[in-house]
């Protein structure tokens, strides 16, 4: 049996459930910020496994989510300018902002291209040098030294038809925006930004805001091992950092992507879909590089797409109120027209939710 | 429907497709052979009953590991006739083509199309070209439409369906929807994902020989097995539950689902077929279909329940239950 396998294996699985039933003593909510725990929460049904009393909530961890209204509003004007191709990731095109979103500009017309990598986006400017490629840059530390990498690289070659729109986000700052004041009592870290930051980098959520925290992997093993050691916290009143992931994270990760994103990029303020604008939370490309910036070449119109003043989702990524609460939900926001940010990805709570008690309900 | 355009969601076989079809198509073409909304029609003429059916194929890129676009129109086509229990036998096609398109792909896609037609033991009988200026469609976009004969004494239907019932699977699935995304984004799979686009006629026609057995097929195209199995639930108004350690993928698509972000239930297959099958000659079906070449790793994948609310649940392999969902819109790499 491979590692991999083992990971899976019910009996590993029964025992880590046995634990977290035994030391579940009292209602608690944990929060999940990242988008492929959400995904692999939902596709693993872990949620039908822990004891009423847990709580899991989804956090703003999906970078796609998180891009504001007026981001995609940016993206919309640049994708329509004559001459570009407009390059992003896969599950960009969905995001809706006011009445459009990518997928229907695409439908009408406008050169908008899936790649998988920045680099495939370069290439595509090296291969046509007669277009403008713009590619737009989404996701935490995990996506950023990519980007950063691509950036040098096409400087280094003097690719001229290349740009980003930058969109990049960073994870410590959002959390502590969040979690003070907010009703969740314990964190489970994203796996992957701690591959690139190092697991020292969320120490401050047990030790400035007091809350248990345990960077975690994605096979469902690695999620109920992660609950089980906050459960345990939760139940002693403790809050320690724990690395239920070392089979790729260390303390203090990986420090070449991580002189890359600093020689690329520097800290921005910038704005949250459903948190609003947290200090230092964003990457902006150093004035070094700034040749390479989408809005500082072609200038887009400002486009002032405001979210729904009705949304909750502020709330409901903060735990403190479920999506029924919301008195958009299941009206205009639906997983077709979603409004806010946990509709749109499609394991969101909302959208989640949506579907069960669509189920329920006939 | 919403929306004042189309998007490409609408044509992803989907919610939205379901809403298109159920809000536009229907109300505009009423008649009770539609009604059912199954792949193909099943029309009387006097005391026989012929399926008549018709796709149309845009597919990029048009040539990939296993297959090209051709080939795809004619099983296609041909496995819509078949899932209706129907023996297919005319095809024919029509191509709408982009100026400046090389005349020698043309040709390979002709003749891939032949050799798909002569292994489905069908004939394409009539057919009609249409070229358009450059820019306005994306190569070759290919129609066929088919006919076949309605040859068993009872329809499959919904209503044949009880709980009990076992839902049996042909083969790996989601090897076409992985082979045509690993090929547009230039993912070198070492051995590369072929398409399994194969005429499955001649499975049926093996699987309908146990007689009064198989109560409902479908093959799982777009959408893949969640969609089938969605659809189906609603149809049958019960519930359906997958046991996923029994549902056969292969590791490399495993692989490429994983590092693409797409679940493999959702991924299309175009030659694979599901199939509802009464529980006391399940074994008997999953026996001749594992001697057939395009059968052989046919397996049992779960039961018709009663469990409620109703819909497609997958029992895990570390022993959980989740909802497996209609998917919105066409899936598209994650990043997370």
């Amino acid at each position: 049996m491979s590692d991999y396998q083992m990971l899976r294996e019910a009996h590993t699985i029964q025992s880590l459930r046995d634990f977290i039933n035994d030391n579940a003593v009292r209602p608690c909510t944990i929060m999940e910020v990242c988008g492929t725990h959400t995904m692999s929460i939902a596709r693993w049904g872990i949620k039908t496994m822990l004891p009423d009393q847990i709580r899991l909530v989804s956090g703003p961890g999906c970078p796609v989510c998180v891009t504001d209204a007026s981001m995609m509003g940016t993206a919309f004007s640049l994708a329509q300018k004559p001459g570009i191709i407009f390059t992003c990731f896969g599950d960009m095109l969905r995001v809706p902002a006011g009445d459009k979103s990518l997928l229907q500009l695409k439908s009408s017309g406008s050169d908008i291209r899936i790649v998988l990598s920045p680099m495939d986006a370069l290439q595509l400017a090296v291969e046509n040098p007669e277009r403008e490629v713009v590619f737009f840059a989404v996701g935490f530390e995990t996506t950023a030294p990519l980007t950063a990498a691509t950036i040098n690289l096409a400087n280094q070659k003097q690719i001229t038809n290349f740009s980003i729109l930058c969109a990049h986000k960073t994870m410590p700052a959002a959390i502590k925006a969040l979690l003070p004041g907010s009703a969740v009592d314990a964190l489970i870290c994203p796996g992957h930004v701690a591959v690139i930051t190092g697991c020292k980098k969320f120490q401050f959520v047990a030790e400035i805001l007091k809350r248990p925290a345990a960077v975690a992997g994605f096979e469902p093993f690695d999620i109920l091992l992660a609950i089980a050691y906050l459960i345990k916290d939760i139940k002693e009143n403790a809050a320690h950092l724990y690395n239920c992931y070392p089979r790729a994270v260390d303390d203090n990760g990986n420090i070449t992507a991580q002189e890359i994103i600093d020689q690329v990029f520097m800290p921005a303020d910038g704005i949250w879909r459903g948190l609003g604008l947290i200090k230092d939370s964003c990457l902006s490309l150093r004035d070094e590089y700034s040749d390479f910036d989408a809005v500082k070449k072609f200038a887009p119109e400002p486009v002032s797409i405001s979210d729904n003043p009705a949304c909750m989702c502020s709330a409901i990524l903060r735990g403190e109120s479920s999506p029924e609460d919301c008195q958009l939900f299941d009206k205009q926001c639906t997983p077709e027209h979603p409004v806010g940010a946990c509709m749109v990805s499609a394991e969101g709570s909302c959208a989640a939710t949506y579907k069960y008690m669509r189920r329920k309900a006939k | 429907m919403n929306d004042k355009h189309i998007t490409l969601a609408y044509g992803s076989g989907g919610d939205k497709y379901h809403q298109l079809v159920k809000e536009v198509f229907v109300p505009a073409f009423a008649n009770p052979y539609l009604q059912s909304l199954s792949d193909s029609a099943l029309c009387s003429i006097d005391n026989k009953k012929i399926a008549m059916t018709t796709d149309s194929f845009v597919i990029k890129p048009l040539f990939f590991p296993g297959g090209d676009i051709g080939r795809v129109a004619v099983c296609g086509t041909v496995n819509d006739l078949a899932m209706s229990g129907a023996r297919p036998l005319f095809l024919t096609t029509g191509m709408i083509i982009e100026a400046g398109f090389p005349v020698d792909e043309l040709k390979t896609i002709c003749r891939s199309m032949a050799a798909a037609a002569a292994e489905a033991n069908v004939v394409i009988v009539a057919g009609d070209t249409k070229v358009v200026d450059k820019g306005e469609c994306d190569g070759i976009f290919i129609n066929t439409a088919g006919v076949g004969i309605f040859e068993l004494p009872q329809e499959l239907s919904p209503a044949l369906v009880e709980p009990g019932d076992v839902i049996i699977a042909s083969g790996e699935i989601g090897t076409h929807g992985m082979a045509v995304m690993t090929a547009r984004h230039n993912l070198d799979f070492s051995p590369p994902i072929a398409s399994d686009v194969a005429p499955l006629n001649s499975l049926v026609a093996k699987m309908l020989a146990v007689s009064g057995a198989v109560k409902l097929l479908r093959d799982p195209t777009r959408g893949g097995i969640a969609s089938t199995l969605n659809e189906w639930a609603d149809d049958i108004d019960m519930s359906i539950e997958i046991v996923e350690n029994n549902v056969p993928i292969s590791p490399t698509v495993h692989a490429a689902c994983d590092l693409l972000g797409v679940d493999p239930f959702y991924s299309a297959n175009e030659g694979k077929l599901l199939a509802i099958v009464d529980a006391g000659m399940a074994q008997e079906v999953l026996n001749v279909m594992q001697e057939h070449p395009l059968g052989e790793k046919s397996a049992i994948i779960g039961q018709v329940t009663e469990d409620k609310p109703r819909g497609v649940y997958a029992r895990t392999s570390i022993g959980s239950k989740r909802i497996v969902m209609t998917i919105n819109g066409e899936q598209l790499p994650r990043i997370c």
